[in-house]
Formats: C-alpha cells, structure tokens, sequence
C-alpha cells in the first residue's frame, strides 16, 4: 500500500489527475452558461424572473419564442443580417483569394512593397471621423451598400491566404498550364480554386461570422430602421425592459390596459431576452459542427507565415 | 560609365519586362489594392482635420487650422487621465492575464490522454467565440444582474450580500476581462496548440530515457518549442495595448460605471459621432495610433535584444 501511494506522489500519475481535474473545471466554466441560457428561454416566466433556474429548465413552455416570432422586426434584421452575410462574404473572397494568390507567386514583382502597403493599413489608420467623412464623400452612408463593401479586405485573412497558397500550390503545377497557354486567369479559376477547398471553408468562416456579428458598421453608417441588421435589433431588445421603465416613468397617465400589457411584458421581458439570444445564435449553431474541421487547420495555415 | 547606363537600362528593361509579362497577376490584385487606397489610405488624409477647426461645409481645404488645439484641449480635459488610465488598465489586464492563459490551455490539452475527450473540449472552448457581443454583453449582463442573476444567487445562497457588479466602477476591468477571457480562451489557445504538435517525439523519449517528469518534459521541451509563436502573439498584442475590444465596452458601459469603463476609442466615439465634434474626435484618435505605433516598435525592438526574434 504505501509502496502504491508513493508511486502514485512521485510518478506521473498525481499529475495526471491535476492535469483532468483542471481541464474538467474548466469545461463546465464553458459549458454552464451555454446550458445556462437554453434552460432559461424553455423555462416558466415567472420561475425566469425569480432567479430559480440553475441548470435544467424549470417548468417548460414555449411562449417566449412565440413572442419573439410575432416580433416583427426580428425578421427584418434577420432578413437583412443574412444578405450582408451573403454578399459581404463574396466580396470578401473575391477581394482577398486572387490577391493572396498573387502575393504568394514568387514571380511577382514588387511583391515585397505591396505587402508592406497592405499591412501597414493594419497599424495605422485614419480613424473613426476621417472614415466616416470618407465614407460620406462617397455617398455610401446609410446605404446597403456600405455594410458589404466595408471591411472587404481583412489583412490579416490575407496574409492567411498567402501562406495557405505557397504552402500548398507548387509553382510547378501553375507553371505546366502556363506553358501550355493557359492564362493567369484561367490558371487561378480552373486550377488553384478547386485545390484551395479547405481555405475557402476557413475564410467563409472567418468573413461570415464577423458579417454575422458586425454592430459597430450599422450603428455609426445606418439610419433607416429597414436596413439594419439583426445584431441593433437584438440590442433593442436585451434592453427592452429599461425602456420600458422609461417610458413608464415618462408618461405617468397610463391607462389600466396599457400598464397591464406592459406588466404582460415586463413579465416576459427576461424569458425573451433568453429566446431571442438563442434564435440570433441558431444559425452559428448549425454551422458550426460543419465548418468545424476546417478550424484548426486555418489556424495552422496561419501559423505558418514568417 | 557608358557601360554602366548601359547596364542600369537593361535592369530597368528586365524589370520592365517582368512587370509587363505578369500583368494578368496585377489585375488579380487589383480590387484589394482599390480597396485599400480608397478605404484604408484616402482616410489618412482626413487625419489633417485634427489640427483643424473643421466645418464639414467648407470641407479639409477651406477649414481654419488651429495648430495643436486639438491636442491641448484633449490634454487638459476632463477626461483624459481617466481614459488614458482606464485603456491602460484594461490592455494591461489583458496582457498579464488574458495572454498566458491560453499558453497554459494549450499545455494542459497536450497532456491529455483520451483524444475523444480533448476533441470535446476543445470544441465546447471555441463555442463562445462565435457569440456576437451584443449576445454575450446581454448574458453578463443579466448573470450579473443583483435582482435575479445567478451570480448573486448564488452569493446570496452562501450568505453573502448582493453586488451590484454592473453599477460599480471598480467591477468593470474584472467584468471585461473575465468574460473576455470567457470567450476567447479557447479560440487562442488553438495558435499554441498547433505549435504544440511539432514537437519532435524522439526529444520526449530521450527525455523518458533520462528519467525526467511530466512537469520538466513540460518546461524544457514543450514550452520553448512555441515560444517563438509566444513571441510573435505577444508583440501583435503589444501593437493594439490602445485599442482594447470597444464594441464590447461600449455596449457593457451605463452612466454609472462610466468612470471606470469609458476608454480612448468609446470616447472618440461619443465625441465625434454623437457631438459632432470632429476635429477634436479626430485628435483624440490620432494620439491613440501615435501611442499604439512608438508601443509596438518598442516591444519589437526589445523583443530583439532579448529572444532574438522580431516581428520585423
């Protein structure tokens, strides 16, 4: 026995048990408010409101996600949210893949001062105001056109690209086509493209997100309650209960059937913030098992660069 | 000397060439290099106004300009130490706590012996980074909150008193940092990890041979294989101390714990867009890039003497 526990202290074993029960700890950190918050927006209200729920749903019903259904302008935000996700993307890469490609040919002249003129845009920038006045002079405030355009090109994805492409296109293989007549064009459509799979998926992943999620471009360039994305609708209402209590407090002559539905409301208030987080999130949910394979070697890709 | 012009002409034909024969390359360029001149350069221009008295209507050439203005006005304000030093709180938060911890994610991972399980993991930690910050400011929001949140819930079940975390200005860096950390633990750690799987077996067995322990094979092995990636993390990190996340402040900012979460890029924010002020917006903005630019050549150059390796 005490032969057992000192090799249990003096070998590797002890440490193995520190190493799983941190990274245990550590995985119901992560999980718990995931869980957290599907329980809560499958929960009764009032048990929402009363601070009950701790793990599981408490009670179960679906009214919260009735109501975030009949909310209007989910939809619109939604329907928007997926148009600048979809366009934005496709510029994205149509942006960042050829120019990546032709930064990672060795042929190229000039090569060393383009990425210089790329990335010092990743330092040094004019700013908020002078983009926005930039951005003014072309006429693209409070256009649709703006949530697409901006941030075409990240840096960073394309140096990303770069890498992938000298990584893993030979000179060689464009090199044949070349001699056989076969133009740059042509060379990158037909042959680089079908071989660039995984990179397309790390950055339709990357773009996509970040288009999906995007708060700051709508808020500082859109106006017009019908262009705006998902994400200021869903500021709107994770703070609905504040403006309710300032309109409350605003107007102090409420009829009785206006101070109920406000209550019926109020009520609620907790239970459709934890829906309408799960409804704007379903989409990354689906996804994300699909792309997911892609992920480590996007990042590997990038950490290739030097 | 004849002979020289003559060599320098043929060069300047040679590159000629080269250039002209590839120009089907340079088209492939051409949208990100048009996006860029005219949504990353054309803007630096507009970097003038900051040391003007600009009035949109008569635009950068017909505005007064007023020298360093700008710079005093925002020296002697109100708000600048309280900015300067919360940015500097926040990003030095990040560096010393947010930095290493998805270095040591990535060690513990290794040492797991179940793949299945560590692909479990792993997966679970990149989760929240694909909640949008509206979404996950929401969550702390209302986990933070002292009428029903779970954290004071559960303080309360302990027998504690309820915190008002979100009403404090105190709470706001630890608030930022950990829900930062949260969400991106994960996602970070995956850059190590993948420097990880390089290591050279032979080395860990030769180390077996020589009767070493988990724990040194973990410092003498493992650790300086990703250190250059540590390197190179870092001083990207250093080069943005100024520009902490500010969607996210912004969005977890009331008028209560303003004094302890309102940042450089929140205030310029507020006093470009929602006063209008321009030109002093812009100067504010302006000393965050000068800072951030004199941060990350510094942390480069001394990055340089002591591993020697750079960034560039």
């Amino acid at each position: 026995m005490a032969e057992k526990l000192k090799r249990f202290f003096r070998g590797s074993q002890l440490f193995q048990w520190i190493v799983n029960i941190i990274i245990f700890v550590f995985l119901v950190v992560e999980l718990y408010p995931i869980i957290y918050v599907i329980s809560c927006s499958i929960s009764d209200p009032e048990a929402v409101n009363a601070g009950k729920v701790f793990l599981g749903p408490v009670g179960f019903t679906l009214e919260g996600y009735k109501r975030v259904l009949e909310y209007k302008d989910i939809w619109i935000g939604y329907a928007n949210t997926i148009f600048y996700t979809v366009v934005g993307t496709l510029i994205n890469l149509i942006v960042t893949l050829p120019c990546a490609y032709a930064l990672s040919r060795k042929d190229l002249a000039g090569s060393k001062f383009f990425m210089i003129f790329f990335m010092i845009t990743m330092y040094i920038g004019g700013g908020l105001i002078p983009s926005y006045l930039n951005i003014k002079s072309f006429g693209l405030v409070n256009t649709r056109a703006i949530m697409v355009i901006l941030g075409a090109l990240s840096v960073y994805n394309m140096i990303v690209a770069r890498s992938f492409y000298s990584g893993s296109i030979p000179y060689e293989l464009t090199e044949a086509a070349r001699i056989d007549g076969c133009s740059e064009f042509a060379n990158f459509v037909k042959i680089v493209m079908p071989l660039s799979k995984a990179l397309v998926g790390v950055m339709v992943l990357y773009y996509g997100i970040g288009h999906w999620n995007s708060y700051f471009n709508a808020l500082v360039y859109l106006e017009d309650r019908s262009k705006f994305p998902l994400q200021i609708f869903l500021r709107e209402v994770l703070l609905q209960s504040k403006l309710l209590e300032e309109t409350m407090s605003n107007n102090p002559m409420l009829s009785a059937e206006e101070i109920a539905y406000l209550a019926e409301i109020e009520r609620q208030a907790d239970l459709i913030k934890y829906c309408v987080i799960i409804v704007s999130t379903l989409p990354m949910i689906i996804i994300y098992p699909k792309l997911q394979k892609y992920f480590e070697k996007g990042i590997m890709i990038g950490s290739v660069k030097g | 000397m004849k002979r020289k012009a003559r060599q320098q002409y043929k060069q300047r034909y040679n590159f000629r060439k080269k250039v002209l024969s590839k120009w089907q390359l340079y088209v492939l360029m051409l949208p990100a290099v048009l996006y860029t001149l005219l949504f990353s350069y054309k803007p630096m221009y507009g970097i003038l106004i900051a040391f003007q008295d600009f009035r949109v209507r008569r635009g950068i050439w017909g505005s007064d300009w007023v020298g360093l203005a700008n710079f005093e006005r925002l020296f002697d304000s109100y708000w600048f130490p309280i900015i300067l030093k919360n940015t500097l709180t926040l990003s030095t938060l990040g560096l010393v706590i947010g930095f290493p911890l998805p270095i040591i994610l990535a060690l513990l991972l290794n040492e797991l012996k179940n793949e299945k399980y560590r692909t479990f993991v792993q997966t679970v930690s990149y989760m929240p980074h694909f909640i949008s910050t509206v979404v996950m400011c929401s969550i702390i929001t209302m986990f933070l909150s002292p009428a029903n949140g779970v954290i004071n819930q559960i303080i309360t079940f302990f027998g504690g008193e309820k915190l008002y975390f979100m009403q404090e200005a105190s709470w706001f860096k630890w608030i930022n940092e950990i829900s930062g950390i949260w969400q991106g633990i994960g996602w970070s750690s995956i850059i190590y990890y993948a420097a990880l799987s390089s290591v050279d077996s032979a080395l860990l067995e030769a180390a077996d041979i020589d009767g070493a322990s988990r724990l040194q094979k973990i410092w003498y092995i493992n650790l300086p294989e990703i250190i250059p990636t540590v390197v190179v993390m870092f001083i990207l990190r250093c080069g943005s101390i100024l520009s902490v996340g500010y969607e996210k402040v912004y969005l977890l900012q009331n008028d209560m714990n303003l004094i302890g979460s309102e940042i450089i890029s929140t205030y310029v924010y507020k006093v470009g867009l929602e006063q209008s002020d321009f030109s002093f917006s812009t100067a504010v903005g302006l000393f965050n890039t000068v800072v951030n630019c004199v941060i990350l050549i510094s942390a480069n150059w001394l990055s340089k003497k002591v591993t020697k390796s750079g960034l560039f």
